[in-house]
C-alpha cells in the first residue's frame, strides 16, 4: 500500500459549543480518487475547509508527504500544493480562460504580463487533461457551459503543480453529458499522480470514479473503505446510520462509555 | 514553433492528437474571409463592442454636416476637440471606477477643487495661505496629510507620495509657475481620491453614498476657495491658456503623427509576428495590416487638415494639431496599457467580474477598489486643467452641474458597463466625442440649452438600450 500523501489524524473542530468534527482520521493517496461522502451536515465541507486552511483546527495532526505540517491559512495550503475547487467555482465571467487560470499568479512582470507564455501553458494544461470541449482558450468564461466552467476550474487547480486537489460537488449542477466529461477529468487527474478528493452526493458517480470511499457520519469518520469491497447499499447505510454490518461506527451498546 | 504544428499532429500518441484537434481555433490560422465571417457572427451574437457608438458618431457627424455648413469647417472641428477634452478626460478616469462596479459621483466637483487650487496658486502668486485664509489653509494641509496617511494605510504608495508632494508644493509657497500649478492640481486630485477610496473600500460604505456626500462637500470647498460669485482668471498665463487653446507647430504636429502612427504600427505588428512565431492564434496578417494602414491613413488625413490655416479672420493664422489631442492620446495609451498589459489592470477586471474569485485568487481586493478612486480623481484633476484652460477661469461652478453626469454618460455611451467588469479607456474617448459632437452641433444650429439637454439624454438612452439588447442577445447566444 502506498504511503498517503496527505494524512490527517485526530482532527477536531468546534464552532463555539457545536462540535462539528470528532477525532477524524482521513488519508489521501497519490494516484487515487478518494470520495468523501456523508449526509448534509456530516462535516464534509468543514473537513475540506480545515484542510484548505480556511478554518483553523482545534486539535489534530496533519502530515503531508510523511512530514508534519501546520496549515494556518489558504496560502500555506496552496504552498504545499493543496488546491480546492469550490462549488461556486470562483471564475470571473468577464475574463477569458487563460486570464482565469492565471488569476492572481500571472506570469511576466507586474508591468508587462507575458500573455503568450500564459496562453501556451493554459493550452498545454488543458491538452494534458484531454479537455475536448473548449475550442479556444481565449473564450470568455461567460460564453462557456456549466461543464466547461467546471473543467476550467479544475484545470486551474492543476496548473500549479499541485499534489492534492479537493473537488466540492463538481457534478452537482451538471447534465448527463457534462457530468461524464467532468468524471473523466477527475479520473485523469488521479492517473497523473495527484491525490484527488471528490465530495459528492451522487452514489453512481462515486462508485464510478472513486478508489476509496470515506464516509462521514455526524462529524465522525464512520468508515474508510475500498470501493470494490462495498456495495451501493452498504455505503448508503453508512451514510444514513453510520454503520453497516461489521463496518462503521461501533453500536451504542458496544461503545466504551 | 509554426513549423512544428504539423509534425505534432502526426505523432502517434493519442493524447497529443486529440489535444491538437481540441484546440482547433487556437492552432489553425483563420483566412481573412473566415475572420470577417467570424466577426460578423460575433456581432450577430450581441458582442458589439464599440461599434454602436462609432456608428452613432458617424451618423451624428453626417447629420450635423448636412444641417450646418459651419460644422465641418476646420476651425469648428478643432474647437470641438478642445471643448470635449475636459469631460472626456474625466470620463477616462470614471472608466476605472466603473470597471470594479462602483461609481464616483464626486469626480466632477473634486476636479473643480483641483482647478480652484491651481487658479488660486496662480492668482496669489503661490501664496495659498493668503488666498485661503490661515484656518482654511491649515485644514487644507491637514486634509492632504490625512490623505497621505490613508493611502499609506491602504499601501497605495503612489497616493502617499503624491499627496505628500502636494503638501510640499503648498507649504513651500513657490511663486506662480504654470507647471507647478498643474502638478499641484494633480496632487489635490490624488489626495481626494485617497480619501474616497478609503471610505469606500476600507470602511465599506456604498460608493454611491460616499461620493454623493463628497460631491456636496467638494462643491462647498470649491465655493469656500473661490468665494461667492467670484471668478479666478488664469488666461493671462501663457502656458495655462495654451493647454486647451494652443496648437502644436506644424512640424511638431507631423512628429506627433509619426510617433503615434509608427508606435501603433510597431506595437501591433510586433505583437502579431511574435505570436505567429510562437504558433499562437492571431488575426490574419491582412487584417492586421489593414487596421494599421487604415489608422495611418486616417491619422495622416487628420493631421494634414489640422495643419492647414483655419483662422476665420484672414489677419491671423491658426494651424497645427491642438495640444489637447496629444494630451488625450497620451492618457488613452497609458490607460489602455495599464488595463490590458499590467497585473494591476488584470486585477481590476477580475474584481469587477467576480470579487469573491479575485479574493480567493489572493488579490488584495480592498487595495484595488481604493486605488481606482485614486486614479479617477487624479485623472479628473487633469481634466480640470484642460477645461479650466478652455474657459480661461475657475468659478464656483467648475466641475459642478452636469460635468460628472456627462462624464459617466460618455463612458456608458462608449460601451462601459455600470455593473463592472466591462469597459475600456477608449470607450470614454468615443463616448466623450459623441457628446461633444451633440453639444457642438446643436450649438451651431442655435438650439437652446433645453434641446441640447433633451437630445443628450436621448442619446444616452439609446446607448443604454443598445447595450441592454445586445447583452440579452449575448446571454441567449452563449452555450
Amino acid at each position: 500500500m502506498t504511503e498517503p500523501i496527505l494524512d490527517i489524524t485526530g482532527l477536531n473542530k468546534s464552532f463555539g459549543p457545536v462540535h462539528v468534527l470528532h477525532d477524524v482520521d482521513f488519508a489521501v493517496r497519490a494516484g487515487e480518487v478518494t470520495a468523501l461522502v456523508g449526509d448534509n451536515g456530516a462535516g464534509k465541507s468543514t473537513l475540506v475547509k480545515c484542510v484548505a486552511g480556511i478554518y483553523g483546527t482545534d486539535s489534530g495532526r496533519v502530515r503531508f508527504r510523511g512530514e508534519e505540517v501546520h496549515i494556518r491559512g489558504p496560502k500555506d495550503a496552496a504552498d504545499l500544493g493543496i488546491e480546492v475547487v469550490y462549488q461556486d467555482l470562483a471564475l470571473a465571467d468577464n475574463l477569458d480562460i487563460v486570464q482565469n487560470m492565471f488569476l492572481g499568479r500571472e506570469r511576466g512582470s507586474a508591468w508587462l504580463l507575458d500573455e503568450a507564455n500564459m496562453e501556451q501553458a493554459a493550452r498545454e494544461t488543458l491538452a494534458s487533461l484531454s479537455v475536448r470541449t473548449v475550442k479556444s482558450v481565449r473564450t470568455p468564461v461567460s460564453a462557456l457551459s456549466g461543464g466547461q466552467r467546471q473543467t476550467v476550474a479544475i484545470a486551474k487547480s492543476v496548473l500549479w503543480d499541485s499534489k492534492v486537489v479537493l473537488l466540492d460537488e463538481p457534478t452537482a449542477a451538471l447534465g448527463v453529458a457534462q457530468t461524464r466529461q467532468v468524471l473523466d477529468l477527475v479520473r485523469r487527474l488521479a492517473e497523473q499522480g495527484l491525490g484527488v478528493v471528490l465530495i459528492s452526493h451522487n452514489m453512481a458517480d462515486v462508485f464510478e470514479v472513486a478508489d476509496r470511499i470515506a464516509v462521514l457520519y455526524l462529524g465522525r469518520m464512520a468508515a474508510e473503505v475500498h470501493t470494490k469491497d462495498v456495495t451501493h447499499g452498504q455505503v448508503v447505510e453508512l451514510i444514513t446510520a453510520g454503520r453497516s454490518g461489521d463496518i462503521g461506527l461501533a453500536r451504542p451498546e458496544n461503545a466504551v462509555l | 514553433m509554426s513549423e512544428k504544428e504539423p509534425t505534432m499532429t502526426q505523432t502517434p500518441t493519442a493524447s497529443s492528437n486529440t489535444a491538437i484537434t481540441d484546440f482547433g481555433i487556437d492552432t489553425t490560422t483563420m483566412s481573412t474571409s473566415e475572420a470577417v465571417r467570424d466577426y460578423l457572427s460575433r456581432l450577430r451574437a450581441g458582442q458589439l463592442g464599440s461599434l454602436p457608438a462609432l456608428t452613432g458618431l458617424v451618423a451624428l457627424v453626417v447629420l450635423f454636416a448636412a444641417l450646418s455648413d459651419v460644422f465641418l469647417s476646420l476651425n469648428n472641428l478643432a474647437n470641438l476637440l478642445a471643448q470635449g477634452a475636459g469631460q472626456t478626460m474625466i470620463a477616462m478616469g470614471i472608466v476605472f471606477v466603473l470597471l470594479v462596479g462602483e461609481i464616483d459621483l464626486s469626480a466632477g466637483t473634486a476636479s473643480g477643487v483641483a482647478g480652484a487650487v491651481l487658479a488660486m496658486h496662480y492668482a496669489e502668486n503661490g501664496n495659498l495661505m493668503g488666498g485661503m485664509g490661515s484656518t482654511v489653509f491649515i485644514m487644507f494641509i491637514a486634509a492632504l496629510a490625512l490623505a497621505a496617511a490613508l493611502a499609506a494605510y491602504l499601501r497605495i504608495w503612489a497616493g502617499t507620495a503624491i499627496s505628500l508632494l502636494g503638501i510640499v508644493l503648498t507649504v513651500s509657497g513657490m511663486a506662480a509657475n504654470p507647471w507647478i500649478e498643474m502638478l499641484l492640481a494633480l496632487c489635490v486630485g490624488t489626495a481626494i481620491g485617497c480619501i474616497t477610496g478609503f471610505l469606500v473600500s476600507k470602511i465599506g460604505m456604498p460608493s454611491f453614498v460616499v461620493t454623493l456626500a463628497l460631491f456636496l462637500a467638494w462643491q462647498g470647498v470649491l465655493l469656500q476657495f473661490i468665494g461667492e460669485g467670484g471668478v479666478i482668471g488664469i488666461s493671462s498665463s501663457e502656458v495655462l491658456n495654451k493647454v486647451a487653446n494652443g496648437n502644436l507647430s506644424i512640424l511638431a504636429s507631423w512628429i506627433l503623427y509619426v510617433v503615434a502612427a509608427g508606435g501603433f504600427a510597431a506595437l501591433s505588428l510586433g505583437r502579431h509576428f511574435r505570436r505567429l512565431k510562437r504558433g499562437l492564434v492571431t488575426q490574419p496578417t491582412t487584417i492586421v495590416l489593414f487596421k494599421v494602414g487604415g489608422l495611418a491613413v486616417i491619422g495622416a488625413a487628420a493631421t494634414a487638415l489640422l495643419t492647414i490655416n483655419r483662422a476665420p479672420n484672414p489677419n491671423i493664422e491658426i494651424s497645427g494639431v491642438p495640444y489637447v489631442v496629444p494630451i488625450v492620446l497620451a492618457l488613452l495609451v497609458i490607460g489602455t496599457y495599464v488595463l490590458n498589459r499590467t497585473r494591476y489592470g488584470r486585477h481590476i477586471y477580475a474584481v469587477g467580474g467576480n470579487r469573491e474569485a479575485a479574493r480567493r485568487a489572493g488579490i488584495n481586493v480592498t487595495k484595488i477598489r481604493a486605488s481606482v478612486f485614486v486614479v479617477c480623481s487624479s485623472v479628473a484633476a487633469l481634466g480640470a486643467i484642460v477645461y479650466s484652460s478652455k474657459v480661461g477661469s475657475v468659478d464656483p461652478q467648475a466641475g459642478g452641474l452636469n460635468t460628472l453626469l456627462f462624464a459617466v454618460g460618455a463612458a456608458v455611451i462608449g460601451g462601459a458597463s455600470l455593473f463592472g467588469g466591462k469597459g475600456r479607456v477608449s470607450d470614454a474617448v468615443i463616448g466623450g466625442t459623441v457628446l461633444a459632437v451633440v453639444a457642438n452641433g446643436l450649438g451651431l444650429l442655435r438650439q437652446p440649452a433645453a434641446v441640447v439637454s433633451i437630445v443628450t439624454g436621448l442619446v444616452l438612452l439609446l446607448a443604454a438600450t443598445v447595450d441592454a439588447l445586445s447583452r440579452r442577445r449575448a446571454a441567449s447566444a452563449a452555450r
